[in-house]
């Protein structure tokens, strides 16, 4: 019997799936953009010195408050430009890192953008359609985000990771003398 | 080491105003150029640490639990009530990730606390498959997996949906949690558009007892596999729509003289908007009648589920749920329940659950009404 529908009617999508495992290039999922790829373009190809702060102290402590995991270096690298500073964070969403860019002007987000995922779900925060929720997102008097954001069914964990680093950008530009920051 | 700490301290002495004035100013030389070599070794240290890939380990480890207290009557006259603690689930996931395009998923779950013979519980392997990435948007997975199907069957953990109990429509019609064997393609696109294929093994029962007919893969009859198509829309955040179609080539597989196909197909939506929430899910089977299928040959389902998140730590809910595994002749077969409840996050990864719940079910069948309380988490 078994041995009939793999003769007959299995074998179309069993075809169909092997055919598309074979003609598509094998390569690594995930990698969406380079670190550096991404700051070159937040400053037009004129990037500033990188610049390094160190997550210890009391910064490591917010650090580990909003991010909700420790710090996975001692120091952070980032860019900044007069008002304009580029934060490439991670943070783990449900089993892996998710790694993302922010740009920073002003005490708001200009852009936010995934650039490695490797969760087997979720996969929805990288595309525009979510990350644009984040442009011109601030904090609000608490130090959250002042602007709510809205989940995706069955990426709770996603979604969630995005949010703490957004916030954690935001206060890293802060510390760094954003000082246009608002409120 | 101790000599890392004394230089400062001693800069630091020497250099307050008492001491300035008694330090020659070779001394102060040579402690700027040992201030100056300290910070070369810190920001050695730094670059060290920098070069440190940020990635985490391949293997991961995760898991979700819960425990119930259900405190129900039965309205049934002479029936039994159901007060009973029961540690339902006790769940550990493992993964691995081989390369950068190829990975393992598993799912070792314990029901109930105990197993064995004339234990409640069992020991269930309910994922083990690996995935291939074929590019960043499509993948291909073969093993164990769950059926791509619903709002539950693949995110299950307690602290993400209401309700101590999962819903009775998934449970009943779909029937969640539900994993086979097979292979699977996935697709998702920039528009917030995906789909799965998938060709895995199929359900197997003598009558039309969809839930009991899960083989759960232990050394379960292959000799009718099934199909599972879905489609899956999330292009504006909060909203989800879905629709999934199941196709069994025989759920007698081939053990007697007439096959029995059927057809499975769910539709569901979903909508966040701030701190408002509603789910709503339709179910159906439509199965061959061999001629004993006592209106068994349709069996269908619905809920809805509003929804409202007080604030990070607070949300109350209710749902509505329909549910008939005999919908296809004019007996009085549906049930009917009704939940309210409460849930309430310490931690986000941590849940308290209460809800009350109002059945109303055919003459002659068990109704349960009364109280659940529940505690999950996830990590």
């Amino acid at each position: 019997m078994l041995a009939d529908h793999l003769k007959g009617r299995l074998a179309r999508p069993l075809l169909l799936i092997l055919l598309l495992t074979g003609l598509s290039t094998v390569y690594a999922r995930g990698v969406y953009q380079e670190p550096e790829e991404f700051v070159t373009e937040a400053f037009a190809g004129k990037v500033p010195k990188t610049q390094r702060i160190w997550l210890s102290g009391e910064l490591g402590n917010t650090y580990r408050q909003v991010m909700q995991e420790a710090p996975p270096q001692l120091r952070l690298r980032y860019w900044k430009r007069e008002t304009r500073s580029v934060w490439i964070l991670q943070a783990i969403g449900k089993e892996h890192p998710i790694t993302a860019g922010f740009i920073v002007e002003r005490g708001r987000l200009q852009l936010a953008k995934v650039l490695t995922f490797r969760e087997n779900r979720g996969w929805e925060i990288r595309y525009p359609f979510f990350t644009n929720q984040f442009q011109q997102v601030g904090l609000g008097e608490q130090g959250q985000l002042d602007t709510h954001i809205d989940a995706i069914t069955g990426a709770t964990l996603s979604v969630r990771a995005m949010n703490h680093m957004a916030r954690m950008a935001l206060l890293l530009a802060k510390q760094v003398g954003d000082t246009h920051v608002t409120p | 080491m101790n000599t890392h700490f004394k230089r400062p301290l001693i800069a630091a002495i020497l250099m307050s105003p008492l001491s300035a004035i008694a330090a020659t100013q070779p001394e102060i030389n040579q402690l700027q150029q040992q201030v100056s070599e300290l910070e070369q070794r810190i920001e050695a240290l730094g670059d060290a640490t920098d070069a440190r890939p940020m990635g985490s380990s391949p293997t991961t480890i995760g898991g979700y639990g819960e425990l119930h207290y259900n405190n129900l009557e039965n309205q049934l006259v002479g029936g039994t009530d159901k007060k009973e603690i029961d540690f339902h689930r006790f769940v550990l996931f493992f993964g691995h990730e081989f390369n950068s395009h190829t990975r393992l998923f598993t799912e070792l779950e314990l029901e109930h606390t105990l197993s064995g013979d004339g234990q409640p519980g069992e020991v269930e392997l309910e994922q083990a498959y690996v995935e291939f990435d074929l590019n960043d948007q499509m993948n291909a997975r073969g093993g164990l997996f769950l059926i791509p199907i619903g709002l539950i069957n693949e995110t299950h953990e307690p602290p993400t949906f209401y309700g101590v109990e999962r819903n009775p429509v998934e449970k009943n019609i779909i029937p969640a949690t539900w994993w086979e064997a097979g292979v699977g393609f996935s697709h998702h696109m920039a528009n917030g558009i995906s789909y799965d294929l998938a060709l895995h093994s199929g359900l197997y029962a003598a009558d039309y007892n969809i839930r009991g007919s899960r083989q759960k893969v232990a050394k379960a009859k292959a000799d009718a596999l099934a199909y599972t198509a879905r489609i899956k829309w999330t292009g504006i955040p909060g909203l989800e729509l879905s629709a999934t179609l199941n196709h069994q080539t025989d759920i007698r597989q081939d053990t007697m003289a007439k096959s029995v196909a059927a057809d499975l197909l769910e539709a569901h939506a979903v909508f966040n908007t701030g701190p408002f929430a509603i789910r709503a899910l339709y179910a159906q089977w439509t199965l061959d009648d061999d001629g004993t299928a006592t209106g068994k040959d349709e069996q269908n389902g619905w809920y809805i589920e509003p929804s409202y998140k007080v604030d990070d730590k607070w949300g109350v809910f209710a749902r509505l749920n329909t549910w008939d595994n005999q919908a296809g002749d004019s007996a009085d077969s549906e049930y009917q329940q009704t939940d309210l409840g409460v849930n309430y996050w310490p931690h986000q990864d941590v849940v308290i659950k209460l809800d009350y719940q109002d059945q109303s079910t055919p003459t002659g069948t068990s109704e349960y009404d009364g109280i659940n309380l529940g505690i999950g988490y996830q990590f």
